[in-house]
């Protein structure tokens, strides 16, 4: 019992992440009607934002000092951040929490990048074939992919957690359970708290805003928005921008949990498409639903006791459910009826 | 059943040459040596029979990796378990792919459009998830399926003796490595091609491109699709095992990662960038990729420093700084930008450029011919813009 709410703890972070990708995804199809396969290299780049932020923080001013010597007898180089020398402490507590900082740079350059690829090449997409859609993206995908290898070159770059972060929260004990039976890594625990304010956010803004209610309405109706004189094509672009910061940001967030490198993008891509089907084709609450859904039954796949029962479950899990969710009931989980059924 | 249309047999004596003479052509472009010969066979057979079903009937399929790696697989088991010979290997991959394509296409048929390439996409990444963990026996996982001093090659042993080094594919005593090998692929790529002519050309050819422009209609009028589909997919899946059963034959190892989606991806491009449709584009398709893969890959700085050596100096340097970023390591950055400068300006591929700058030569002599053709402006240009 405790390995199976252990187990359901760590699919929900997965969860979170994938929820936060395939909502994006859902954001774009939903409004733009185009299905983007560079979705998980946004993802990748939010990651990368992380780790750029970081190296700017930790650019370090190195003074080689004329007392002291280094063990191999040239004079020790003391290297201080500038952060450190122009802040003091405080600059040090920049440094212990870059990574939630950093999604300060992210929103706005993720917002940027996707702006510039909704007008720069989506735009032209938008009347031709799913398929086209699907090469371009993916086209665009290796594109982006490799300009982030050309910069921060093959190897993964792991990031700290912040110290107030650091180690394992005794849940169990919380809610009167015994000791030590489920811990739980805290940053995991901010991780999911962090997914599910963004997904509140996401749906918070379409629900109660002026905008989001505009949107809303052109993603059931395009035309007649367009001709009520809204300009829509603005909006949906915005909204392209937001579906890559809700992305972006839950990169930020994820480096701590694993390193990013330049193929996290794709590795993430085909999950979430997979997250996107199973919750319905254009339906925001199917894909957070089955993102959460997903993470936790990956996870319970990998439990000792269930793989006994079928070996190589837990690595094909996914997939599995995708295929029979696509078989039986094609609109996905929460899928509207007629949005892409057949 | 070999007689054809004169068009077809012209293109296909024209197919033939090009093929046959790709190792006295392509050595001045530093291509003509037997392992990426053997590359270019082997992917151009993959991309014309993956062309047969994405290019006749338009179902987008991510998961024909699958097929390729079920192919190499059975293949190597061949070698180890019965004879080093080819063409054995060949029956079994044609064998075992045919009979999973059969299955994953009986299933994913069942669905249409985005839903069938998610469909395929999930079996694909199932079997190499399977390959690298549970099916381990099988495939050897990480370390890929390799022949061992200690098969058991039942009828090769009848024949000889058990030899101290490891024996290599031969086809009756030809060995299979070198140009021999790529020769004996070109030969079922030739054969491939042929059929592959045949099929765009026959009533059931006819059926899968009536499938392409509208399913609807076709089942209206009182056709039954699924069965066409389903023939269509498992023939391009017989041609995908018997390009991963090649793939085995020229270098006796099989590793899950020929399976992964990305390979899927790959041949996606190789037949998009060529020309979706055509039976000679996916072929130049698969051909640019791979020569982009093994000769463009292989740059770098210095080589590029000796390109541009004409250049002034301090503009050389910004040359090669930049260029060295499109090379070598670099040069799926390449790929990537001029897949999307395809799709979005030529959805046809470069068989519709050259169609294009045919059409544009033809043009050239027409009556209005006084115009002046060096002014650009007055040139008639070509009307089909698409993607506007």
């Amino acid at each position: 019992m405790d390995a199976v709410i252990l187990q359901v703890l760590n699919g929900l972070d997965k969860g979170g992440a994938y929820a936060l990708i395939a909502l994006g995804l859902t954001l774009v199809f939903g409004t733009l009607g185009v299905v983007n396969f560079a979705h998980g290299a946004l993802f990748m780049i939010g990651a990368f934002c992380a780790v750029t932020f970081r190296k700017i923080l930790t650019l370090e001013q190195v003074v080689l000092s004329e007392t002291e010597l280094s063990p191999w007898g040239t004079p020790l180089e003391i290297r201080t951040p500038f952060a450190q020398q122009w802040f003091g402490d405080f600059g040090n507590v920049l440094i212990d929490y870059s990574v939630p900082l950093s999604i300060l740079l992210a929103i706005p350059v993720m917002l940027l990048i996707g702006i510039v690829m909704e007008r720069g090449l989506i735009k032209h997409f938008y009347k031709r074939p799913h398929a086209e859609q699907i090469l371009v993206t993916f086209g665009l995908a290796i594109v982006l992919q490799e300009i982030v290898k050309a910069f921060f070159g093959a190897n993964p770059n792991p990031q700290p957690i912040p110290q107030v972060f650091l180690g394992a929260a005794d849940l169990g004990a919380m809610v009167g359970m015994a000791e030590h039976v489920i811990t739980y890594p805290k940053w995991r625990l901010v991780y999911l708290f962090f997914s599910l304010g963004v997904v509140a956010a996401v749906f918070a803004f379409l629900r109660f805003t002026t905008f989001g209610m505009v949107v809303r309405a052109g993603m059931s109706d395009r035309e007649t928005v367009s001709m009520l004189g809204i300009n829509i094509d603005k909006r949906f672009t915005i909204m392209f921008g937001i579906a890559a910061i809700v992305a972006g940001v839950a990169g930020v967030m994820y480096t701590p949990i694993l390193p990013p490198d330049y193929t996290l993008g794709m590795d993430f891509l085909v999950l979430t498409f997979i997250v996107v089907v199973v919750g319905g084709m254009g339906s925001l609450p199917g894909a957070v639903l089955a993102g959460f859904t997903l993470g936790v039954v990956q996870s319970l796949a990998s439990m000792t006791q269930v793989k006994d029962i079928i070996p190589g479950i837990d690595q094909i899990i996914i997939y599995l459910v995708a295929v029979v969710i696509l078989l039986v009931r094609p609109r996905g989980l929460l899928g509207k009826r007629g949005v892409m059924e057949n | 059943m070999f007689s054809m249309p004169k068009k077809d047999a012209i293109t296909f004596a024209l197919f033939a040459i090009v093929v046959l003479s790709m190792p006295i052509w392509l050595s001045p472009f530093g291509a003509s040596y037997p392992g990426l010969l053997q590359k270019f066979a082997i992917y151009a057979l993959l991309a014309v029979g993956y062309n047969i079903l994405f290019g006749l009937t338009g179902y987008l399929s991510f998961g024909h990796a699958a097929f390729l790696g079920v192919g190499s697989y059975a293949a190597v088991w061949s070698f180890k378990l019965l004879s080093m010979n080819p063409i054995l290997a060949i029956a079994f991959a044609m064998v075992f792919s045919g009979i999973f394509a059969l299955a994953i296409g009986y299933v994913s048929l069942r669905r249409s459009g985005i839903y069938f390439s998610i469909l395929t996409l999930a079996f694909a990444q199932m079997s190499y998830k399977l390959a690298y963990s549970v099916l381990s026996p099988i495939t050897h996982g990480e370390n890929g399926l390799q022949l061992t001093l200690q098969d058991p090659r039942v009828i090769d042993l009848m024949f000889m003796e058990r030899g101290v080094s490891l024996p290599t594919s031969s086809l009756f005593g030809i060995p299979m490595n070198g140009y021999e090998g790529f020769y004996f692929c070109a030969v079922i790529l030739l054969i491939g091609f042929f059929i592959a002519q045949k099929i765009t050309s026959s009533p059931f050819g006819m059926m899968l491109k009536g499938i392409k422009s509208n399913e609807d209609r076709m089942n209206y009028t009182g056709f039954n699709t699924k069965p066409y589909m389903l023939t269509a997919f498992v023939i391009s899946g017989i041609y995908a095992g018997i390009a991963g059963g090649l793939l085995s034959v020229t270098d006796p190892l099989a590793g899950a990662e020929r399976m992964q989606w990305t390979a899927s991806g790959e041949l996606v491009l190789m037949t998009i960038l060529g020309g979706v449709g055509t039976l000679i584009g996916p072929v130049i398709g698969a051909w640019i990729i791979k020569y982009f893969e093994n000769i463009f890959s292989a740059w770098n700085e210095s080589i590029l420093h000796n390109v541009f050596a004409f250049l002034p100096d301090n503009v050389e340097g910004i040359v090669v700084l930049i260029s060295s970023k499109f090379v070598g390591e670099g040069w799926h950055l390449t790929l990537g930008l001029m897949f999307v400068l395809v799709v979005v300006f030529l959805p046809g591929g470069i068989m519709e450029g050259v169609r294009r700058i045919a059409s544009w030569f033809s043009r050239r002599k027409d009556p209005t011919k006084d115009q002046e053709v060096t002014d650009p402006e007055n040139m008639p240009k070509p009307s089909s813009k698409k993607g506007e």
